[in-house]
C-alpha cells in the first residue's frame, strides 16, 4: 500500500457505520477522498486495508488503515483534536459516552436487521425489542439538547445515522417512532440542522428500497 | 485484592470471569485499593441490578458512588483516572491506540465464542471446528504482536502491560483450563511461539498473578458448565 499523504474513506452509501465516519470528518473539517465500494466485488484496496473483516468503513490516513466505525470516530477525534471535540474530557463522562455508543452498536443494527429479515412472531418480537431500545435511548437523552449535553458528541455521531433507517423500521414493523419516542424524534431534527449531518444524510425512501432489495436477496417473503 | 474499610472503589464481579479479571489487573497495575464484592449470578445483588440496569452483568466498577460498566470501558476509565507515570495502559499515539482497540474488538467478537465452543465441545466434529477457529484467531494475534510490540519488547503495549495485553491475557486461565479438559494444546510453542513467550511474561507479572484464579478452579467450573450444556441447533 502506497504511503500517500491524506485521508481516504472506503465506504458504502447506505451504511450507518460509514456515515458515522463521514459525520466525524465533517465535524472536524477534514478534507478526504470518498471511495464508494462495491460490496459484491470487493476492491483490492478494501481487502488489503481490512484483511480481517473485509468490511467498510475503513479510514486510510497517510497510508495506514483504521477499521471499525467507532474506532475510526475515536481516531478522528484524537488526531484532529483542535476542533469540535466529540468525546468529553471528564473520564466518567467519557466512560458513559463509550457505554452508550457501544449500546447502539450492540443493539440497534442487529434488531433492525431482524425487523426486515424475519416475519410473523419473530418480527413482532424484534419490533417490541426495537421500541424498548429506542425508549431506553430516549431516557438516556432526557431533556438534553444532544446525548453529549450542550454539544454534539460521540453518542450523537454513533446513533444519528440510524435515523435514515427509521422509516424502514416503522414501515416494516408497523409502528411510529414518534409515538413511542417523541423526544428522540426532536433530537433527530436538531441533529439534521448540523451541516455535518445534513451533508451526509440520504433519503429514507432510498434506504427502504435498498431494504427491499436485501429482502429479495435473502428470500424474505 | 481487598482493602477493608475503603469504600471509594468497589468491583462487583465473579473471580473466574475473564472480563472481571481484566478490571482487577488494571486496578493492580495502577495500585488502586479496592473492595471486591463477589456476585452470585443466579441471585444478583440489588447493588448490581441498580448499578448495571441495562445489562445486569459483571464486572461493574463503582468509583465514588458512580458505576462504570463493560470491561474494556472500565479499563479505559481506570487508565484515564489513575495516571501515575509508568503505568499507562494506552499508548499516546492515536494510530497505536486504534490498533489496541481494533484487536480487542476482534478478540471479543471472534475468540470468546470460539473458545467457549471449544470448552463446551462434546463431539469430535464440534471440537475440530472450534479448535480451528480458535487457532485462526491466535495466529492473527501472533502476527499482530510482531507489528505492535515494537521489535522484541515483551508486551503488545511495549515494555509494560497495555490495553490489549489485558484484553487477551484475561483469557489465559480459561485457555489453560480448556487445554486440560479437551486434551489439546492452544499455547503451542511450535505454532505461536511469540504469544507463548508473551503469555509467560504476562502471567509472571505480579498485578496479574494476584487476580488469576487457580486453573483447577476454572476446570471444575467448566466441567459443571459442560454438564449443563446443550449445543445450539444445527443451522
Amino acid at each position: 500500500m502506497a504511503s500517500e499523504k491524506g485521508v481516504t474513506l472506503l465506504d458504502f452509501w447506505v451504511s450507518p457505520f460509514g456515515q458515522r465516519a463521514r459525520i466525524a470528518l465533517a465535524e472536524k473539517g477534514v478534507h478526504y477522498e470518498y471511495k464508494e465500494q462495491n460490496l459484491a466485488e470487493k476492491s483490492d484496496l478494501l481487502l488489503k486495508s481490512n484483511p480481517v473483516y473485509k468490511k467498510i468503513p475503513v479510514l486510510i490516513h497517510d497510508g495506514k488503515p483504521v477499521c471499525e466505525s467507532l474506532i475510526i470516530v475515536q481516531y478522528i477525534d484524537e488526531v484532529w483534536s483542535d476542533k469540535s471535540p466529540l468525546l468529553p474530557s471528564d473520564p466518567y463522562q467519557k466512560a458513559q459516552a463509550r457505554f452508550w455508543a457501544d449500546f447502539v452498536d450492540k443493539k440497534v443494527f442487529d434488531c433492525g436487521t431482524r425487523l426486515w429479515k424475519l416475519k410473523g412472531e419473530e418480527q413482532e418480537a424484534a419490533k417490541k425489542e426495537m421500541i424498548e431500545i429506542l425508549q431506553l435511548l430516549e431516557a438516556q437523552l432526557g431533556d438534553k439538547k444532544y446525548f453529549g449535553g450542550d454539544t454534539f458528541g460521540y453518542v450523537d455521531v454513533a446513533f444519528i445515522p440510524f435515523n435514515n433507517w427509521f422509516y424502514s423500521y416503522e414501515t416494516l414493523g408497523n409502528f411510529s417512532i414518534e409515538a413511542v419516542a417523541p423526544t428522540l424524534v426532536e433530537w433527530v431534527e436538531r441533529c439534521k440542522e448540523r451541516e455535518s449531518v445534513a451533508k451526509t444524510i440520504y433519503d429514507p425512501k432510498k434506504v427502504y428500497e435498498f431494504v427491499g432489495y436485501l429482502q429479495k436477496k435473502f428470500g424474505v417473503a | 485484592m481487598a482493602a477493608s474499610g475503603n469504600q471509594e472503589v468497589t468491583l462487583l464481579g465473579v473471580r473466574l470471569s475473564p472480563f472481571v479479571i481484566r478490571v482487577g489487573i488494571a486496578l493492580n497495575i495502577k495500585e488502586v485499593q479496592y473492595e471486591f464484592l463477589e456476585e452470585i449470578l443466579s441471585a444478583k445483588s440489588e447493588l448490581l441490578l441498580k448499578s448495571n440496569p441495562v445489562y445486569k452483568k459483571v464486572p461493574v466498577l463503582i468509583h465514588d458512588g458512580k458505576p462504570i460498566c463493560e470491561s474494556m470501558i472500565i479499563v479505559q476509565y481506570i487508565d484515564d483516572v489513575w495516571t501515575r507515570s509508568g503505568t499507562t495502559l494506552m499508548p499516546t499515539d492515536p494510530y497505536q491506540k486504534a490498533m489496541h482497540r481494533f484487536w480487542t474488538v476482534y478478540l471479543d467478537d471472534k475468540f470468546e465464542p470460539s473458545l467457549y465452543n471449544l470448552t463446551m465441545s462434546q463431539t469430535e466434529a464440534a471440537k475440530a471446528e472450534a479448535e480451528e477457529q480458535t487457532m485462526a484467531v491466535l495466529q492473527l494475534l501472533e502476527e499482530a504482536f510482531v507489528k505492535m510490540s515494537n521489535k522484541g519488547k515483551p508486551f503488545f503495549g511495549g515494555d509494560t502491560i497495555g490495553y490489549l495485553d489485558i484484553a487477551i491475557g484475561s483469557y489465559l486461565g480459561w485457555m489453560r483450563a480448556t487445554e486440560e479438559i479437551i486434551g489439546l494444546k492452544l499455547l503451542d510453542d511450535a505454532r505461536i511461539p511469540l504469544l507463548c513467550a508473551w503469555a509467560e511474561n504476562f502471567c509472571n507479572n505480579e498485578a496479574v498473578r494476584n487476580v488469576s484464579p487457580e486453573i483447577m478452579k476454572i476446570v471444575e467450573y467448566a466441567k459443571f458448565l459442560r454438564s449443563k450444556y446443550t449445543p445450539p441447533p444445527a443451522k
